[in-house]
């Protein structure tokens, strides 16, 4: 077990590594030259000398690896370089805006699996009834809504003709209502499916035929045997998506106005803020490779049988 | 309700019924020059707002233009440029993919390692990292979103290949002495390619959802032209006083999507073809 934990942390070296080259290729192959990008957001006419300066300054006319060393370096720092527009260390902005990301992930997150847990338990224990056409459907409809669309129609109704929840801005538990739903409802459409698939198979499982036979009730089976072991996937799946909630979130933070992380990156992204739209791309990236790794070390916990078959793989 | 979900999809009859809807939008959208009743980006301020009559069929915009006009506009770019993203993407993932598989080796491991570093990344994060890096645009978004699709027919190119390698016809054609290239073309393509059409389908959806999202995030589709996911951008500043700005383009997204995936689905049951991804 602990060489499985070993090997699995190790594994998300590469990946980070490649992160990294990415968001220091960028640069490269982008058609807009960082030192000028940066002279024009602070409003100044670019001479040669200057745009010199600056790319010294960046280091960029270093070889293109030490410049690959030296940001890895700096990124273990925590040091994403400066905003050309704040003029205040991108880090330092971003961490002012990520806990209200974190908020809107958590709830949105929360209210997926309170739904999509019973809803998918049910039409997986009772398949074939309401309940189990009303999860497919809403399952369906769930994954081909486009979220900005549902966004402005929640507005539209909630906001607008009921008047139940603020339209835009945060503060208060009623601004978290309407993201949260609009951010939940994909989740909630994959995550009953996945219950729902995952309890009608193991329902056949010869574990279940031995409880029966041993005569505890049917609602005891399916509550404590059952959903306990057919959960797991939706594990997975959790851990999976956090980085699709993660972008989910640039597209709810602009319907919403929510002040997040997010949306910075989009504004970063028209203002030409490399720095910014680097150090997204490497966070979200390192958040999906962590989310990813804590959801496998959670599923060895949970089910053991996983490690040692790796192992009988490699 | 009696009958399941299940076998109402296994029906032709929902086959028959996505295939017109679909065909109907791709032969409008083709058309759309001669059916439109107005220019779709001629702007008239003494027009602005204007609810449905006869000449202008849903209505106008904030800027006196045409809505239906946009939609019918709109459908273009979305279905042309889903389709090109599909087309062009599965044929790199057929040329790598299969080329990967079939020659197998050192070559066959590094695209694959380069492959999994690619899925390792949420795709829409690639894909904005692309956009963020060469700046705000149509072109520019569906390079990065091919970018980010040919890996994944190239892995699933790949793994037919390589169990339609050990398969007898295979063999029976390289002992008749058929050459590498005609094998690959004549034998091993046509096997591979109906199921990927197939799961093509449900990609459809996805990359019509993805082209507006970005072009309602303003960074694809640049005004004036219409698309749906910008006249959604353009028409929340009126969600109090013109809904329907915002809701007909969305409708229409609603729309598209739900029929592809439906149909998607339906073939995918059909044909007995499990979703890879």
């Amino acid at each position: 077990m602990g060489t499985y934990i070993l090997k699995r942390i190790s594994s998300i070296i590469p990946v980070f590594l490649l992160a990294a080259l990415l968001t220091t290729g960028m640069i490269h192959l982008s058609p807009v030259d960082p030192a000028e990008a940066y002279l024009t957001a602070a409003h100044i006419q670019p001479t040669d000398e200057m745009l010199a300066q600056k790319r010294h300054e960046f280091g960029l006319d270093q070889p293109f690896f030490i410049q690959y060393v030296n940001s890895i370096i700096k990124i273990c720092q925590l040091d994403f370089g400066i905003s050309y527009i704040s003029n205040k260390p991108v880090w330092d902005e971003v961490i002012y805006r990520i806990p209200a990301t974190i908020q809107l992930a958590l709830g949105s997150l929360f209210l997926a699996v309170v739904v999509s847990v019973p809803l998918g338990f049910l039409a997986g224990v009772k398949k074939g009834s309401a309940v189990d056409h009303f999860s497919r459907l809403l399952s369906f409809f769930g994954a081909s809504i486009p979220s900005f669309w549902l966004g402005y129609l929640l507005i539209f109704f909630f906001s607008v003709k009921l008047d139940l929840f603020p339209v835009e801005g945060t503060g208060t538990w009623q601004h978290l209502v309407l993201p949260s739903i609009t951010l939940a409802l994909p989740l909630i459409a994959m995550y009953t499916r996945l219950l729902r698939a995952s309890i009608l198979e193991n329902v056949q499982e010869p574990y279940v035929l031995f409880a029966r036979t041993r005569g505890l009730k049917e609602r005891t089976i399916m509550a404590k045997h059952v959903l306990r072991i057919a959960i797991s996937p939706m594990i997975t799946g959790l851990g999976m998506n956090l980085g699709k909630l993660l972008t989910g979130t640039i597209i709810v933070e602009t319907v919403f106005s929510w002040p997040g992380f997010g949306r910075y990156f989009i504004e970063a992204i028209f203002n030409r803020d490399i720095p910014v739209i680097q150090c997204y791309v490497l966070i979200a990236a390192s958040l999906f490779i962590l989310s990813n790794l804590i959801v496998d070390l959670i599923q060895m916990y949970v089910d053991p049988r996983i490690s040692r078959k790796e192992g009988q793989h490699r | 309700m009696m009958t399941s979900i299940s076998k109402i999809l296994k029906s032709q009859k929902v086959i028959l019924m996505c295939s017109i809807i679909l065909g109907t939008l791709f032969i409008i959208s083709i058309f759309a020059p001669w059916i439109v009743p107005n220019d779709p980006i001629a702007v008239n301020l003494a027009y602005k707002l204007q609810s449905p009559s006869w000449d202008f069929p849903l209505g106008t915009d904030h800027l006196g233009r045409c809505n239906l006009s946009r939609i019918i506009y709109g459908s273009r770019i979305s279905l042309g440029f889903a389709m090109l993203i599909f087309i062009s993407s599965l044929l790199i993932g057929l040329i790598i993919g299969t080329f990967s598989g079939y020659k197998g080796g050192w070559i066959d491991h590094i695209l694959m390692r380069f492959c999994d570093g690619v899925m390792a990344f949420p795709s829409l994060i690639l894909i904005l990292g692309l956009v963020g890096i060469f700046g705000p645009g149509l072109p520019q978004v569906i390079l990065a979103l091919m970018l980010v699709q040919w890996v994944y027919y190239a892995r699933m190119f790949r793994g037919m290949v390589l169990s339609l390698k050990e398969q007898n016809f295979i063999a029976a054609a390289k002992i008749s002495g058929s050459s590498q290239w005609k094998i690959i073309k004549n034998h091993i393509v046509p096997n591979v390619l109906p199921p990927l059409v197939i799961m093509g389908t449900l990609e459809m959806g996805w990359a019509i959802m993805d082209i507006s999202a970005m072009s309602f995030l303003g960074l694809g589709v640049q005004p004036p032209a219409s698309e749906w996911g910008a006249m959604i951008h353009e028409g929340k500043s009126y969600i109090r006083t013109n809904p329907e700005l915002m809701l007909y383009p969305g409708l229409m997204i609603m729309v598209v999507v739900v029929t592809f995936n439906l149909l998607g689905e339906a073939l995918s049951e059909r044909f007995g073809i499990k979703r890879r991804f």
